[in-house]
């Protein structure tokens, strides 16, 4: 049958300017074949989870007040049910990096990071936390929030427009509707003495980055 | 003979130059502290201390202290002292004459390593405990293998030790001292919180609900700026100053380029000087509405915040248009502006000088009429003037306070000179000063908007300049006034293209040495709309 479908209500499939990396996964799925029953409730639980993601308010420096902007009026992203920006991560399912993350940042970021709860998205927003950006050559900035956790989406300019932060979003939405939500990685369980360091290094969340 | 010259007589030690504005005295470092208490305590009574800038000579260590009175604020002495111990550079401390050397010394031994001894706090600012070297030091080795990304928190103890050096007649001491007494009730703010204006660390230490102290931790967005500047070429260096106070961005690179034309005594077209003030005057409303819109959120009120976006998505409409970029302007060069205005500029602030007196009305109307915020700020985080000057709150904070120390009217800059505004200033120094002090300010800017708008001269909107842009042998120094209170850029250069030296003056850092003195004894419930209050951007303090 046909699994999955990776068009989203808010923004039309000819309107992205990369559609080949999806296609490309969807035609993986299909080829592995998946249980209908399944197939039907991810789609269910996808389609709620796309609508309403949540993210945490975490902003550096000045993609923060892009980020403002975009919670305000003009631009509003609580049409596209991203309504609610949680001040704690453990309520929170994406985190936007607004900002240059410097060392003394990098470790309270990946703390962050790790409180949230499963399955978390990460968008890398501005070239600072793409790769270090105009501040490439100083001594206290990481290179990339990609260092220290995986990301899913980069937005790239200095300070990205508001509107090329919505794409980026709606481009998380479709790669929540693709996912196999049975098959997400789940919280890793710290209580058992083997798994105590699983939050320092989770092998599944580090391949996670790669994963479309 | 003027009084500044015959008060300076009186330093048969020191060595008094002098451009006819700006007088430079150089000390021995023995005799640092008696200088600076003579000059604080004179008649001229130079109670402002604007900056302290850390040099690396190369062979030797020193600072530079920039002294106004508020008096006579046309007045500017800087003051230097050197030490040639690279190894264990000490200079006195002059925290207990000026209230701000104390977070200017922390910042100085951060980054170059002097220690002062009897400054009460000799931890480092910026940068980890376990930091190896001094960034801003000739010598300072950046390779990445030194200090890599650390993966685990810092431990921040609230029982962390605090060096301090004391010097008593002569005799060096080494002490150390608790932060917090056991027993106190700490509570940490941040760096990860919504209402802290970015990335702030508040240590709060409580008795039920009363704020006993607060301990800032900065350098969460630390990004080295002023060391990247001594290896980029001035034209470089303005896109960097942009992304420091984004919120003011263009007034402070307006700034960095008046710097850099004194150096190179380059006349700047008429044009672009009333183009840059028309376009600083919109930076200021912009970032006085999202600081209206913020604090007004600090305390509850969300449809405020979005109020003030809306208004301010105006201005960004005419800066898109005319600037090309949004929040980043990239407007000011060295020489003018980048490119001239749009054919719309004009006609679009004539239509937005209306539009916001009447939204102005009706902020009014909303926010300060109503009776919950009015009670809320009423009689809270009261800044005595003497206490703002100490700390060296400048900008809006300090004219709440009563200190007249509007840079647009003591040195007046680019085209102020050819408009009529109001320096408004309040006398009680409560929140609610802080608060309705930048509405008036919204009123005030577009009073001289709407004076220069219609009298942009014609001719060229940028002077020619060589495509290499070399500064002279010397040491340049500008003041502008920021949205949140005065930037100095303090230029060294030794004839390269490169500066020898950039040192940024941050408003915001003397903004939460003022928070720290504003709320110390109120309710905890108070502190963020305190901090709103100041409207702080935290990466200008971390540059």
């Amino acid at each position: 049958m046909e699994v999955k479908d990776i068009c989203i209500k808010n923004m039309k499939y000819e309107d992205f300017k990369e559609n080949e990396y999806l296609e490309n996964y969807l035609k993986e799925l299909r080829a592995n074949g998946v249980n209908i029953a399944i197939a039907k409730l991810d789609d269910l639980i996808n389609w709620g989870r796309s609508n309403s993601v949540w993210p945490l308010t975490f902003a550096t420096s000045c993609c923060g007040i892009e980020f403002m902007c975009l919670g305000a009026a003009r631009y509003d992203f609580a049409r596209f049910g991203w309504e609610v920006t949680r001040n704690s991560p453990r309520q929170a399912d994406v985190v936007f990096c607004c900002g240059t993350i410097v060392h003394k940042m990098a470790p309270v970021l990946k703390r962050l990071y790790d409180q949230m709860a499963e399955p978390k998205y990460v968008m890398a927003f501005g070239s600072c936390a793409i790769g270090g950006g105009p501040f490439k050559k100083s001594y206290h900035t990481v290179m990339g929030v990609d260092q220290i956790i995986p990301v899913d989406i980069y937005i790239p300019g200095c300070p990205p427009r508001p509107d090329a932060m919505i794409y980026g979003m709606m481009q998380l939405a479709r790669k929540i509707k693709m996912q196999e939500f049975f098959k997400l990685p789940k919280q890793p369980d710290l209580s058992s003495p083997d798994n105590s360091d699983s939050s320092e290094n989770n092998p599944e969340t580090k391949e996670k980055g790669n994963r479309p | 003979m003027k009084m500044i010259d015959k008060l300076l007589a009186q330093f048969a030690y020191a060595s008094v130059t002098s451009d006819g504005k700006y007088y430079t005295v150089a000390v021995p470092k023995e005799k640092l502290h008696e200088t600076a208490s003579r000059l604080r305590n004179s008649a001229l009574a130079f109670d402002f201390l604007m900056d302290i800038v850390g040099m690396d000579y190369g062979d030797s260590l020193g600072t530079i202290y920039y002294l106004s009175c508020t008096q006579f604020p046309a007045y500017v002495i800087a003051l230097k002292t050197e030490t040639d111990d690279r190894e264990d550079p000490i200079i006195p401390s002059v925290s207990d004459i000026w209230e701000s050397a104390g977070l200017y010394e922390r910042e100085v031994h951060d980054f170059l390593g002097i220690r002062f001894a009897n400054n009460p706090d000799m931890r480092r600012l910026f940068l980890r405990k376990d930091w190896k070297g001094y960034p801003l030091r000739k010598d300072y080795d950046a390779n990445p293998e030194i200090n890599p990304v650390p993966l685990t928190n810092e431990n921040l103890d609230d029982m962390e030790t605090v060096p301090v050096i004391e010097i008593h007649n002569g005799l060096k001491e080494e002490k150390t001292y608790s932060l917090f007494e056991k027993g106190e009730y700490v509570v940490n703010f941040g760096p990860q919180h919504p209402a802290t204006h970015g990335v702030l660390h508040l240590r709060v230490s409580l008795d039920g609900e009363i704020i006993r102290k607060i301990d800032p931790n900065f350098g969460y967005i630390h990004r080295g700026i002023e060391k990247m500047s001594e290896a980029y070429t001035y034209p470089q260096i303005l896109h960097l100053i942009d992304r420091m106070d984004y919120l003011s961005g263009t007034i402070h690179r307006h700034g960095l380029c008046l710097a850099v034309e004194k150096g190179l005594q380059l006349e700047v077209p008429e044009r672009a000087h009333y183009i840059r003030t028309i376009i600083d005057e919109l930076t200021r409303i912009a970032s006085h509405l999202l600081g209206w819109g913020c604090m007004a959120m600090d305390m509850g009120a969300i449809t405020a915040f979005v109020y003030g976006m809306r208004d301010r998505e105006k201005i960004m409409d005419i800066f898109e248009e005319t600037c090309g970029g949004r929040l980043m302007a990239n407007y000011s060069v060295i020489g003018g502006v980048m490119n001239d205005i749009h054919p719309n500029f004009q006609r679009k602030v004539k239509e937005f000088i209306p539009y916001m007196r009447k939204m102005l009305k009706e902020h009014h109307l909303l926010f300060t009429g109503n009776p919950i915020a009015r009670g809320r700020m009423k009689d809270v985080g009261y800044l005595s003037k003497e206490k703002a000057i100490a700390l060296g709150a400048s900008g809006p904070t300090g004219r709440a306070s009563g200190w007249s120390n509007d840079v647009r009217k003591i040195e007046p800059y680019a085209a102020y000179r050819h408009a009529e505004f109001n320096e408004i200033l309040r006398s009680d120094g409560l929140t609610f000063d802080r608060y309705i002090i930048r509405l008036d300010e919204i009123a005030e800017s577009l009073k001289i908007i709407e004076q220069l708008i219609d009298n942009i001269p014609g001719g060229a909107y940028a002077a020619k300049t060589k495509a290499i842009i070399k500064l002279p042998e010397g040491e340049f120094h500008q003041r502008v006034e920021g949205a949140r209170g005065e930037f100095d850029v303090y230029i060294h250069s030794k004839g390269d293209k490169y500066p020898y030296r950039v040192k940024f003056r941050s408003p915001s850092m003397t903004l939460v040495s003022a928070l720290k003195a504003i709320a110390t004894g109120t309710k905890v419930a108070d502190l963020i709309m305190l901090g709103g209050s100041l409207d702080y951007v935290v990466p200008c303090i971390d540059r």
